[in-house]
């Protein structure tokens, strides 16, 4: 459950993001990244940014995660 | 590609030789255990090296006494249980909470906000967070007892289960026995506390100690990297996760965890009490803390039937060698958290592991 999944940031009010990963929506906060701007690549573990990551990066770990089929439990969905 | 494989193949092959016996490396993420299953890597590996799964899925080495408290906080029809997934299938005392979800009082949630929100939703209601997970889980559980206290929340309490690795892979090492060569640290626990968190390991103990990310390059390169470390006899610190870890971790979120919580002992599955190993809420925020609220006092909790999870989260027996794997213990049907998560080793044994890897 440590695993946190690579979206980007495709709305940002104040610290209330929508992030979308892999053409799926969520609901994120950016309380543990100030300095995440729209558009930015992140990593989101329970609902918050923790990190920025490199494209080339998600995309592996978005293959990855695709592998893992236990991964549809995992995150804030909101749509998709 | 190949020629990565190759060259860490052969760094691997080196090191047994070197050392001229089989080398033990542990991982320490349940994230780890289950790329590295899922994508077949152990039949890929030089025989000599062994994986051992480490205590790296929170859910699984969170102790029995904590599983029943959340049980029997469930049974109250003032409490409602918000809960992340992961948990809502680990047995205990008369039942799990799925079983207790029936009469309502169980919810699951996404994240520590969904929990609070739950608390504005039902006034009537004591809703009570089940805060589990390492340090990546904890700083949201922190922000979530910030804002409760910023915004008078006062029906919202949270159980810390709360734990921090480092700790965790200590007492592994002070074990005389132990069979651990070095560590393949995990990944987004790096995140948060930077792999410089580490170093004491690697000062303390002489162990190699490698952060990796979850692909399977990744696991391969950490661990043809320990395995270099071990053949030259220099054990060292090293992240090659460098995409999204840094020495220092993320800042604004230690100093989250640091505002919240207190660390303090803390009970794990399998090992036991372990000093300075969990996060327990800060006095200031005492009135948050489910312990208090509802005079919960945290014991030691023994296995459930016959379950060997403590072993297994400890490296010391396979899950396999546990007489009930796969026969009255499955995941339909669990007996032990390490069978129920699935990032525990016994569920990725069950599901990966025995025919192609047994
Ligand atoms: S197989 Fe089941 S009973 Fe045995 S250790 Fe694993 S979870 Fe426990």
């Amino acid at each position: 459950m440590c695993l946190a999944i690579p979206a980007r940031i495709v709305e940002l009010k104040g610290e209330n993001a929508v992030v979308d990963a892999m053409g799926n929506r969520y609901r994120a906060r950016t309380t543990l990244l100030p300095t995440a701007k729209l558009g930015d690549l992140v990593l989101v573990h329970a609902g918050f940014a923790i990190s920025l990551i490199e494209e080339e990066e998600a995309k592996k770990t978005w293959q990855l995660i695709a592998e893992i089929d236990e991964f549809n439990d995992t995150s804030n969905k909101i749509s998709g | 590609m190949l020629e990565r494989i190759y060259r860490a193949q052969t760094a691997m092959s080196s090191a047994c030789q070197t050392l001229g016996r089989q080398v033990n490396i542990m991982e320490v993420c349940g994230t780890h255990t289950v790329s590295i299953f899922r994508c077949g890597l152990r039949s890929t590996l030089p025989e000599k090296i062994k994986l051992l799964s480490g205590p790296g899925c929170p859910v699984c080495v969170t102790d029995q006494s904590y599983i029943d408290a959340v049980l029997a906080l469930a049974e109250r029809d003032d409490c409602l249980i918000a809960t992340y997934g992961d948990m809502i299938r680990v047995p205990g005392k008369g039942g799990s909470l799925e079983t207790k979800k029936t009469n309502n009082n169980v919810k699951i949630v996404l994240s520590s906000e969904d929990a609070l929100q739950l608390a504005k939703d039902n006034p009537g209601k004591e809703i009570v967070f089940v805060a589990v997970g390492f340090e990546t889980t904890a700083p949201a559980t922190a922000i979530a007892v910030k804002e409760a206290a910023a915004q008078g929340i006062d029906n919202f309490s949270i159980l810390s289960g709360h734990k921090v690795v480092v700790p965790a892979m200590r007492i592994l090492l002070s074990e005389k026995n132990n069979k651990i060569d070095g560590f393949l640290c995990p990944g987004h626990v790096s995140v948060i506390i930077g792999y410089g968190a580490f170093a004491e390991i690697v000062e303390d103990f002489n162990r190699p100690c490698v952060v990796a990310g979850f692909e399977p390059m990744q696991i391969i390169e950490g661990l043809a990297e320990i395995c270099r470390q071990l053949n030259a006899g220099k054990p060292e610190l090293k992240s090659i996760y460098t995409a999204v870890v840094t020495e220092k971790g993320n800042p604004a979120a230690q100093k989250i965890i640091d505002e919240c919580f207190d660390v303090a002992d803390g009970y794990w599955r399998g090992l036991g009490k372990i000093e300075k190993s969990a996060l327990k809420l800060k006095d200031k925020y005492s009135r948050f803390d489910a312990f208090k609220r509802f005079n919960i006092v945290e014991t030691q909790g023994g296995e459930r039937d016959g379950c060997r999870c403590g072993e297994v989260l400890c490296g010391l027996i396979e899950p396999q060698q546990c007489q009930l794997f796969a026969k009255s213990c499955t995941p339909r049907a669990p007996v032990g958290p390490c069978m129920v998560s699935s990032e525990g080793p016994c569920a990725a044994w069950f599901k990966y592991g025995r025919k192609k890897q047994a």
